[in-house]
């Protein structure tokens, strides 16, 4: 399959996904628990974008919000999420459908949950080509053999009648992303598509993704903790902490330069590679603030070691750097401080 | 697999062993002597005598029960002393009458459970599903003796959409006829049934529905209805089965129930009769035949959780 290089798109001028300004709230028996609060960005055909923040920080919300998969009557949506010009928040299910799984799709962040335990692996994959794709039974069958060739499963034909639990957790999650690429989707939303497996593991499956994605001109949000993941495979990445964005930039210029301290304890705690027993976050240090009653100032400030009294009255806005792609919310961002630093600076730390 | 079988095999050969035990001990438990009943009026020591020696009523008990054994893996129940047929032929015909009872009951309770639970939880708590709730929660509450004559007055009596009691025709004879006959005692039958299928694929699919692998599926754009029927209905089926499985038994009680109210000339009508004949050689072989019928369905449950479910494992 061959793809139109982008200038020559007619739409190239739109952004493949513009998300604006979206917010997602639960009706929860404490309150409203705003677990996506005011995010935006865009993301160009073919790029991938990185969403990171520790546990809790509202990556997945954001993720389905973006997707249109939640729903429910506890659940409050506002703001705009654009899909190739098309809005989808608010957007009846019927079209939505019509994306999933075609236009756009979504890796989950745990393949031990997230196939039918109780279907082949092959009637999962082919379910999905042929209600998108018109395409009989054997050439679905075939379809399907080969996706699961190119992610990388041995003897495909006999791994397509097998259940997933005959599988281990790498390769359910190359079986995920079989799944998700199987009608060669504009758009994926990969939702820590590599939690939970071994290093080695997590980087065949990492790479995998990245060359499929460059082959089909697939765009890509990658959802991790793990900023070690997102360094060397996004254009951008945005920083997420307590359903906000607090810090956003190209990926290079963010770890040459990065402004939030919560951006520097993330990378603080990101697992080495050579200690392999590591598969969930250490934590950064206090606990994650309870989104059902934030504080009102930064709502990162009784963790941050640099914060000082303003940052405990007020929450920051989230502005631009020296450069116009560089966004954080931090009224005393890390390279500022070298210069003519706060005169608490020393006090607090 | 074939272990699987084998292994399945000599645990029901060693069942039905027990059963045997039981069925035979416990029938000669039962009161009567049957030599009375043979006798009648010129029964007599000697004459008792005589007779309880050709039956081999003489011997030690457990010589008697070999000797049955014997005579049952050679496909032979016995003679009846009361109406000199053989229990074989007296079950041949009244089984099949219980085995479509059950089975058309069984019928009608998935067509009736599986559709409702499914369409109720298209809206957890809502009308529809608070509604079939207390509708089969009432089912429940009411005993076949209740049942039986209401729906006969209903169906029959007043506007004769199905035929009253004792109108049973038999398969062979005219399947139709057959078949309207037996809808109206299966009905009977099924309402037990519905209540118990109904809740338990209600709430398993309902918690099936929470799983990532559903939202997956919807990931997917499939609709609703696919979901349900293609993804949530399997893995949510499995109490159903058990339960259906277990209920095996209880049903077969129901069964001879409501034969006995609605005069179908099955299991639990010739048993009935037999009890009160002191016919303790038809009393044995039913009991014996239902035993083994009732663990043989469950095997075979059991075997289908293996292929319905591939987490459970068959080792
Ligand atoms: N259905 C829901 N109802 C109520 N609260 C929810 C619901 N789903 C998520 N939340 C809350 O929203 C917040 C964000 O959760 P989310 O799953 O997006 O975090 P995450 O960044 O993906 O974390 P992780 O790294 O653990 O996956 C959490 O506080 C969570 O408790
Ligand atoms: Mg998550």
């Amino acid at each position: 399959m061959t793809y139109p290089p982008a200038a020559s798109d007619p739409q190239s001028a739109v952004p493949l996904l513009e998300v604006t300004e979206l917010s997602t709230s639960f009706r929860t028996g404490r309150g409203l628990l705003k677990a996506v609060d005011r995010v935006s960005f865009r993301l160009g055909r073919g790029r991938t974008i990185g969403v990171v923040g520790e546990s809790g920080s509202g990556k997945t919300v954001l993720a389905r919000t973006v997707m249109g998969l939640l729903a429910g009557s506890n659940v409050e949506k506002t703001g705009s999420v654009r899909f190739e010009g098309q809005e989808l928040l608010g957007a009846p299910n019927s079209e939505l459908r019509s994306l999933w799984g075609a236009r756009m799709a979504m890796i989950f962040q745990d393949p031990m949950t997230a196939l039918n335990p109780v279907m082949r692996i092959g009637r999962q994959i082919t379910e999905s080509l042929r209600l998108h794709l018109d395409i009989d039974r054997s050439e679905a069958r075939a379809t399907a053999v080969s996706l699961l060739a190119q992610v990388g499963i041995p003897s495909p034909e006999e791994r397509y009648g097998s259940f997933p639990g005959e599988l281990s957790g790498g390769m359910r999650q190359r079986v995920m992303i079989a799944i998700a690429l199987a009608c060669s989707p504009r758009l994926l939303l990969a939702d820590e598509p590599t939690t939970g497996l071994d290093v080695t593991v997590q980087a065949q499956i990492l790479d995998l993704l990245g060359s499929l994605q460059y082959e089909r001109n697939m765009a890509m949000v990658l959802v991790t903790h793990d900023l070690g993941v997102v360094a060397t495979r996004t254009d951008d990445i945005v920083v997420m902490y307590a359903g906000r964005i607090v810090e956003m930039a190209p990926t290079s210029r963010l770890f040459s330069s990065m402004a939030m301290p919560y951006t520097e304890a993330l990378l603080a705690s990101t697992p080495r590679l050579s200690n392999p027993s590591h598969t969930r976050l250490a934590a950064i240090e206090g606990r994650p603030p309870d989104l059902t009653a934030l504080p009102p100032g930064c709502p990162f400030a009784p963790r941050c070691r640099y914060a000082q009294d303003l940052c405990r009255r007020a929450a920051p806005p989230l502005v631009t750097a020296e450069r116009p792609d560089h966004l954080y919310a931090c009224w005393y961002p890390l390279g500022a401080r070298t210069g003519p630093a706060p005169v608490s600076h020393s006090v607090s730390s | 697999m074939a272990k699987y079988l084998a292994k399945r095999a000599a645990a029901f050969v060693v069942i039905i062993f027990f059963v045997s035990l039981g069925t035979f001990f416990l029938v000669h438990l039962l009161p009567g002597n049957p030599a009375l009943t043979i006798l009648g009026p010129n029964a007599n020591a000697h004459n008792i005598a005589l007779i309880d020696k050709q039956l081999g009523l003489n011997r030690p008990l457990w010589t008697q029960y070999f000797i049955w054994l014997g005579n049952v893996l050679h496909g032979n129940l016995g003679q009846s002393f009361v109406t000199r047929e053989s229990v074989v032929s007296t079950i041949a015909h009244a089984f099949p009458i219980d085995l479509e009872l059950v089975v058309i009951s069984q019928i009608i309770a998935f067509a009736v459970a599986v559709p409702l639970a499914l369409t109720a939880v298209r809206k957890p708590n809502g009308r529809f599903d608070r509604y079939s709730t207390a509708g089969t929660f009432a089912m429940l509450a009411m005993p076949p003796f209740i049942v039986a004559p209401v729906l006969v007055l209903l169906f029959a009596v007043n506007t004769h959409i199905f035929p009253g009691p004792a109108s049973y025709v038999p398969l062979a004879q005219n399947f139709w006829s057959n078949i309207h006959t037996m809808i109206l005692p299966a009905l009977v039958l099924a309402l037990g049934s519905i209540v118990i299928y109904y809740r338990l694929l209600r709430n398993d699919l309902i918690s099936t529905l929470q799983e990532d692998f559903i939202l997956m599926a919807r990931s997917k754009g499939l609709s609703d209805r696919r979901i349900l029927l293609r993804h949530a209905l399997r893995p949510s089926s499995i109490s159903l089965l058990a339960s259906a499985g277990i209920n095996i038994g209880s049903l077969i009680a129901g069964a001879f129930v409501v034969e006995y109210l609605l005069q179908l000339p099955g299991l639990g009508y010739a048993l009935v009769n037999s009890i009160n004949q002191d016919d303790y050689v038809t009393v044995q072989g039913i009991v014996l035949v239902v035993a083994v019928a009732v663990v043989l369905i469950n095997f075979l449950v059991d075997f289908l959780f293996t292929i319905v479910d591939p987490r459970i494992s068959r080792d």
